[in-house]
């Protein structure tokens, strides 16, 4: 299987929904001519041309009104946020019109749109550009969350994400678009809602997603050798729907949990699942459910400070460690 | 802590009996002096001491049944008062606990204190135990209760988790009062209580004695192997032993002869540990003793290196100390191996329970003099001895118990071997 970037993934899989589904077009600052911030959309719109692959404006409350008003007549848009922190003067039409017009129509009126670009702490850009959002977005009933951590994952969970009938706001990683890994050529899916096992282990379940599974998977080998405790590594891929189920099963077989999330404490996407897990799986705790989350705070500017605010592979040992 | 709280004498103590005060309400107590006798479920202890002052209260009267850890007395030093004492420790709710404990003047405890404003309820279990939610569900699955799995379980801060539940003997005292229960108990015919009847309270030793042995017959698969042997030597041997002075029984050979049976073959010496089986390397001997009004087991501890004469004189010394009550509960513990001898009471043959979480028990019979055919096809005139092995059959095979009684067999019938140490 070819070796290609995170990056190549999400193109492959908008090159592949472009040539596939004629309504499909991508939108976004510099996602064209300059392709992309990132170079996530490179070659789109050379390939494509200025019909499909369109730069806009510094302009998000407009341009996610357009993608909403363009999915409403059946297109279906695929909006890049230059950083998913700039999504917050769209709110309005990310939540109020992408998450509640089907409701509101009566189911007359679907929103198919992608709304992506990168959205995590870590490189110090500062806490206006650093935030992780998927918690606020998941808890509007009406939106899709996607946190994709591998290049596999992020190519068939967008592919499936375009695809889909209602927004799916689908949350990337700056720190990820580089890393390589094993993608199929071709069109293929991951269904939403679909966790993935990123690691079996036996005495404790971790639950993550986006780059957090990566961190957490680096505990887990180390967890392995130094003090022979085998981590399960759960990747939940998408936050909503979210796949309980497997969350339930990992920690009906190790009694045992930990929640690594790169979101902060206070409401965090961790937040819901350990409340779900106390409520539903609680016959099967062995040990307290515990959260490895980025520390409650605005994001650090300084580098060094930043990487210690999330989640680190040395906070998950130290707390797993507690629960032996 | 001036507060003097039921101390925990034994490993499966749960509760004492508060037999009697040594000092009384108002005394000076010096460190090391006599305070009280506690029974426990194994024997009487005294307890003694740990702080110097005046013993102020009593809570507890003679007599009265007290939960491990409950408070039982208070010794103030010069200084203290009663009422800055923070009667605060959870503890403190386990003398208000089902087993009417009564207490001295328990308006007194309070007396002073915030405490008196909260309402208890006096059903509550005495002390909040340490559980994880999968510890207790699993508890809840096998009838046990969590007090009695343990005072501290192995995870952080004591927490009893899933594998102490899971390695937990299945201890009728463990089990749960109602519903656990009910679920493994078949349903018998209640006691007549409206025929003339003497009604005979439970000792601590009788329903250790009751629970244990249920345990043990309901759980451990038993299965039952007998050996008869050629006694002659036996007699013939003892004879000749004591013709020099010394005062040994039969029983003390046959007990050195189990022990060194069982180092010859290991696997019998054993215990079923739910997920593994415990080969113990040494012999530690439980001899059945009988007592007025029960039963007991204290242990003889590497009985395989002991002579004959220590046998002897180690069953001697544990007899009489418990015929006093006065044997120490860590005498107890640690046995792998029971022997039960019935033959001073004209017994032939029995079938003895076998002694949790031991594998095997071994019953011995009366020597008796029976036709016996010989190697000549004759008619003669025999001393025979039965002995029977109960074996758990999680732990032990029938053709390794057999194997092990034909060791016994051949220790029994040439003794001599039992003086080479």
């Amino acid at each position: 299987m070819p070796l290609i970037t995170y990056r190549t993934a999400l193109n492959q899989a908008f090159a592949e929904e472009l040539s596939r589904d004629e309504s499909v077009f991508l939108m976004g600052e510099e996602v064209a001519q300059y392709n992309g911030a990132y170079k996530v959309t490179e070659g789109l719109w050379e390939r494509f041309g200025s019909k499909r692959i369109i730069d806009t404006p510094i302009s998000e409350a407009a341009f996610l009104g357009l993608g909403v008003g363009a999915a409403m007549m059946g297109l279906r848009p695929v909006i890049e946020l230059m950083f998913w922190s700039f999504a917050y003067v769209g709110f309005d039409q990310i939540i109020n019109n992408a998450g509640c017009i089907r409701y509101m129509s009566g189911g007359l009126i679907n929103i198919p749109m992608v709304i992506r670009g990168p959205a995590n702490g870590g490189t110090s850009v500062g806490a206006t550009h650093s935030h992780t959002p998927e918690n606020l977005l998941a808890s509007t009933p009406g939106l899709k969350v996607v946190a994709p951590a591998t290049p596999y994952d992020a190519k068939g969970l967008m592919i499936a994400s375009i695809r889909d009938q209602d927004t799916v706001c689908f949350m990337e990683n700056t720190l990820l678009y580089g890393n390589i890994g094993e993608v199929p050529e071709g069109s293929y899916s991951i269904p939403l809602g679909v966790a993935d096992i990123k690691r079996e282990g036996t005495d404790v379940s971790f639950i993550a997603h986006g780059r957090a599974v990566l961190t957490a998977l680096e505990a887990a080998e180390m967890l392995q050798e130094e003090y022979g405790i085998s981590a399960e590594v759960v990747d939940l891929r998408s936050i909503r729907p979210l796949d309980e189920e497997a969350i339930f099963t990992s920690i009906a077989k190790t009694h045992r949990v930990v929640l690594i999330d790169e979101n902060k404490p206070f409401c965090g996407v961790s937040a819901q699942i350990a409340s779900m897990i106390a409520e539903q799986a609680f016959d099967e705790l062995d040990a307290p459910i515990l959260r490895v989350t980025a520390l409650d705070a605005p994001a650090i500017y300084s580098m060094p400070l930043e990487k210690l605010q999330l989640p680190t592979a040395e906070r998950i040992i130290q707390k797993t460690l507690t629960l032996f | 802590m001036p507060e003097i709280t039921m101390p925990k004498l034994s490993d499966t103590m749960i509760e004492g009996t508060l037999l009697r005060w040594c000092k009384k309400k108002g005394e000076n107590v010096l460190i090391g002096d006599l305070l009280a006798e506690v029974e426990t479920d194994k024997a009487t202890m005294e307890m003694e001491a740990f702080e110097e002052g005046v013993l102020t209260e009593i809570f507890v009267e003679e007599g009265a049944k007290v939960f491990v850890g409950a408070p039982i007395a208070l010794i103030l030093g010069k200084n203290e008062k009663k009422e800055t004492l923070p009667l605060t420790s959870p503890m403190t709710q386990a003398a208000s606990t089902p087993h009417k404990a009564p207490l001295g003047e328990p308006s007194k405890i309070a007396l002073g204190t915030s405490r008196q404003a909260i309402p208890r309820n006096t059903q509550e279990p005495p002390v909040r135990i340490l559980a994880s939610p999968l510890a207790r569900k699993l508890a809840v699955e096998r009838g046990l209760r969590l007090e009695t799995i343990a005072t501290q379980g192995t995870g952080p801060s004591g927490r009893i988790l899933a594998a102490d539940v899971i390695n937990a003997p299945l201890t009728p005292k463990g089990s749960l009062d109602q519903d656990g229960a009910s679920r493994r108990t078949p349903i018998l015919p209640t006691v007549m209580s409206d025929n003339p009847h003497t009604e005979v309270g439970l000792t601590n030793m009788r329903q250790i004695i009751a629970q244990r042995l249920l345990t043990s017959k309901t759980e451990i698969p038993h299965f039952y192997l007998s050996i008869e042997i050629d006694a002659a030597p036996l007699v013939a041997f003892r004879k000749e032993f004591n013709a020099t002075g010394n005062k040994i029984t039969f029983n003390d050979i046959i007990l050195l002869a189990v022990a060194r049976a069982a180092i010859e073959k290991p696997k019998i010496n054993a215990a079923f540990g739910t997920t593994s089986i415990f080969e113990y390397e040494s012999v530690n001997l439980c001899v059945a003793i009988a007592l007025e009004d029960g039963l007991v087991t204290p242990v003889i501890r590497n009985a395989q290196n002991k002579s004959l004469q220590e046998i002897s004189a180690a069953v001697k010394d544990l007899a009489i100390r418990a015929r006093d009550k006065k044997l120490k509960p860590e005498e107890f513990s640690g046995g792998t191996i029971t022997v039960s001898n019935l033959g001073a009471y004209g017994i032939d043959q029995f079938f003895a329970i076998i002694n949790p979480p031991q594998a095997v028990i071994v019953a011995v019979g009366a020597i008796v003099k029976k036709p016996v055919v010989n190697a000549h096809d004759q008619i003669v005139v025999g001393e025979r001895l039965a002995i029977t092995l109960s074996g758990d059959h999680r732990v032990v095979d029938g053709a390794l118990a057999a194997d092990y009684l034909s060791a016994l067999k051949k220790w029994l019938e040439s003794p001599r071997r039992l003086l080479v140490l």
